[in-house]
């Protein structure tokens, strides 16, 4: 039977913001665009986004998007791409002012400019002091920023698919994008998008850990289907944590716990802070802090009946103070860990937050992959954004409010790129003659099996697997061995069973298809993470420590460069950082210190 | 008791933006399976077509603006917010 076939100038897959902002861009200037998402629109991911969008406005205080530059090169420990960060820096003030004026309802300061609140990171004067640079609509801006940009899209005519899963990309002879296949979940049928461009803006795969702040639905799709298409990913060895997520569950407990006071206990009741850090104690940085508590519980002081956890004591605060500054503690203890903070200490381990790395883009989101001497050659048709591109503006360590910046700024670009070089007059190139088959080929053997595991026992111990070998504490040894367990689990993949092979809405189905995405996500960043002998921002290792030869571990000789990834033959090849950035003098070296 | 389309599609529509309705929401579901009443079953799927945030706000108990006739779904989504 022949596979329907939709015709679109463009198809965006991933309707959070990166793709919603992409999808706009394209639609206004009246392009035909299809959006495909698993979820409605508003439940994208981005959702969750409470803090805000760093911009240099300087509504509250001097600020330039230079100081901004500086503080995002700082913060990536010199792995971010220059010329990328200069661009998004000085779009910033640009994309904040195109949402406002879109009906984005910013918090305001008593002129009505928009407020603009401190965040780690962020400085004046190249780190001479903290600056007000988020931009946010209380704690909600994420969900506010979605809201904007649907009603806009749908005021644009753009066309979305809600409750379709994309399963892999088309490639002509030339190798360029030409479309993509679909499943309707409704149905269970397989459809094939034809489209003269192809944007993936599918976000992270946080969900291969087993302690994640990331909902459900993040499952690196868009990472996985470029991996199985013969595109490298890129650093995906960098991923950020946050210290303190509830164990057995990842919801965050905000930092301002231990602004308020609050203490990381280990199982001897002691504040095992002190030793690592006398001075800032539990509020020494982020990176910092988790690294500590990775070897609390790996040295067997951690809590619990497996020891495999440290406590956040908020007792000493009384309960009047937790009420009326952390009731949202107060809260998640009940709701998720079944503790009264105000009596008891709540369990907490880092957790992961956000994926630095992803498939390689251009500063216009054009996929871009080594072909001959040139390691950034443009795969024609196809385009990246958000958390699962690499573009690399966040490096090995992102700072707070980057993440929906660049959603916003690289989103407008890669429309921006396609209206400029005219897509609206170009052809559409046909159809390879067995665009689905390779899709259908991966369903049929799931409709077929008659033996094996369920996808969510290998998803699990994936989990664990990572949380284990690839988590915030790394040595070259749990590496090594995480390499081999990772790459066992991805043949146990192979072959999964599937208890109900009816086709509408087979839930057991689709989440078999996001395991084959959990596992290109996983063995990435395993491998990539093992063979990078040093230690730069989240990718931080035990034995490469601080040494005069190579401050915090970092191995700028060696190692200044971005690592890719090959799912085929598990291969990595590496790429330059660039380190001159479009207009002005590159920001030199230096160690990263606070 | 629901059929296992519609619990299927129950399942799929209980996948979130964002961990904490997740994670309840998930909680409820396994405790329940496919022993709803028809009436709690349309109730489930008003409170599930709320934004994330709302729907947060109505399970965490700090909004009573729910969509008329969803009170019992409500009380049973808050109970599972508090029994582990």
């Amino acid at each position: 039977m022949a596979l329907a076939v939709h015709k679109y100038d463009a198809v965006v897959i991933g309707a959070g913001g990166a793709g919603m902002r992409c999808s706009l861009q394209l639609a206004r200037a009246g392009l035909r665009v299809a959006v495909l998402s698993k979820v409605f629109p508003t439940r994208s991911h981005t959702v969750a986004a409470q803090g805000g969008i760093g911009a240099s406005l300087g509504n509250m205080e001097e600020d330039n998007w230079h100081y901004h530059f500086y503080d995002t090169v700082k913060g990536s420990d010199w792995l971010g791409d220059q010329d990328a960060i200069e661009f998004m820096c000085r779009e910033a003030p640009k994309v904040v002012y195109e949402l406002e004026h879109m009906g984005m309802p910013f918090d305001r300061n008593p002129d009505g400019t928009i407020y603009q609140r401190p965040f780690g990171g962020h400085s004046a004067k190249y780190g001479e002091k903290p600056v007000p640079r988020a931009c946010a609509a209380a704690d909600r801006t994420g969900h506010a920023m979605l809201h904007t940009l649907y009603q806009q899209n749908v005021k644009s005519n753009t066309t979305f698919f809600v409750e379709w899963m994309a399963l892999d990309i088309i490639r002509d002879a030339d190798g360029d994008a030409v479309g993509v296949t679909a499943l309707e979940m409704e149905t269970g049928e397989v459809s094939i998008f034809h489209a003269k461009c192809v944007l993936f803006a599918t976000g992270g795969a946080g969900r291969i850990f087993a302690a994640s702040t990331n909902a459900f639905i993040n499952t690196g799709d868009g990472l996985g289907m470029a991996a199985r298409a013969g595109i490298p990913l890129e650093d995906m060895e960098f991923w950020q944590f946050h210290p303190t997520g509830v164990h057995n569950a990842g919801v965050l407990l905000t930092e301002g716990c231990r602004g308020e006071g609050a203490i990381l206990r280990n199982k001897q009741g002691e504040r095992f802070m002190e030793r690592y850090a006398p001075k800032l104690k539990d509020l020494a940085p982020r990176d910092f802090i988790s690294r500590c508590m990775d070897q609390e519980i790996k040295e067997g002081r951690g809590c619990g009946p497996n020891g495999d956890y440290i406590e956040l004591d908020l007792t000493h605060l009384g309960g009047e103070t937790i009420m009326k500054r952390l009731p949202s503690v107060h809260e998640i203890g009940k709701n998720f860990a079944n503790v009264d903070v105000i009596k008891q200490a709540i369990p907490v381990v880092p957790t992961i937050h956000y994926q630095m790395g992803g498939i390689p883009t251009s500063i216009h989101g054009q996929v871009v992959v080594p072909k001959g001497d040139n390691p950034s050659s443009v795969v024609n048709g196809l385009y990246a954004i958000g958390e699962c591109s690499c573009v690399s503006v966040h490096g090995a360590n992102r700072l707070g409010t980057n993440s929906l910046l660049d959603l916003l700024v690289f989103g407008r670009a890669a429309g921006n790129h396609l209206i400029e070089t005219a897509l609206s007059s170009k052809a559409f190139k046909p159809l390879p003659a067995n665009a689905a088959d390779f899709s259908l080929s991966r369903i049929a053997k799931l409709d077929n099996s008659t033996s094996g595991e369920y996808p969510q026992d290998v998803a699990n111990d994936l989990r664990k697997a990572m949380q284990l070998h690839a988590g915030v504490f790394r040595t070259q040894k749990t590496m090594d061995e995480g390499v081999v367990k990772v790459l066992a689990i991805a043949e146990r993949a192979e072959s999964l069973a599937l208890k109900d092979k009816s086709k509408v809405f087979n839930t057991a189905r689709i989440e078999a298809l996001e395991v084959a995405n959990l596992m290109e996500s996983a063995k990435a960043t395993m491998v990539s993470a093992a063979a990078r002998k040093e230690s730069r921002g989240a990718h931080t290792v035990d034995d490469y420590g601080d040494t005069e030869a190579h401050p915090l571990g970092r191995n700028d000789d060696e190692w200044l460069k971005h690592t890719l990834w090959f799912s085929e033959g598990n291969r990595l090849a590496y790429k330059p950082v660039n380190m001159k950035p479009l207009t002005v003098d590159s920001i030199p070296l230096a160690k990263r210190t606070f | 008791m629901l059929t296992d389309l519609q619990l299927s599609k129950l399942r799929w529509r209980c996948r979130r933006g964002f961990l904490e309705n997740d994670l309840i929401l998930t909680r409820l579901l396994e405790r329940r399976g496919a022993n709803f009443s028809a009436t709690e079953h349309d109730q489930l799927l008003s409170l599930i077509a709320l934004d994330d945030n709302d729907l947060w706000e109505i399970i965490a108990g700090r909004n009573d603006a729910f969509p008329a006739g969803t009170d019992n779904m409500v009380a049973t989504l808050r109970e599972t917010r508090v029994t582990h």
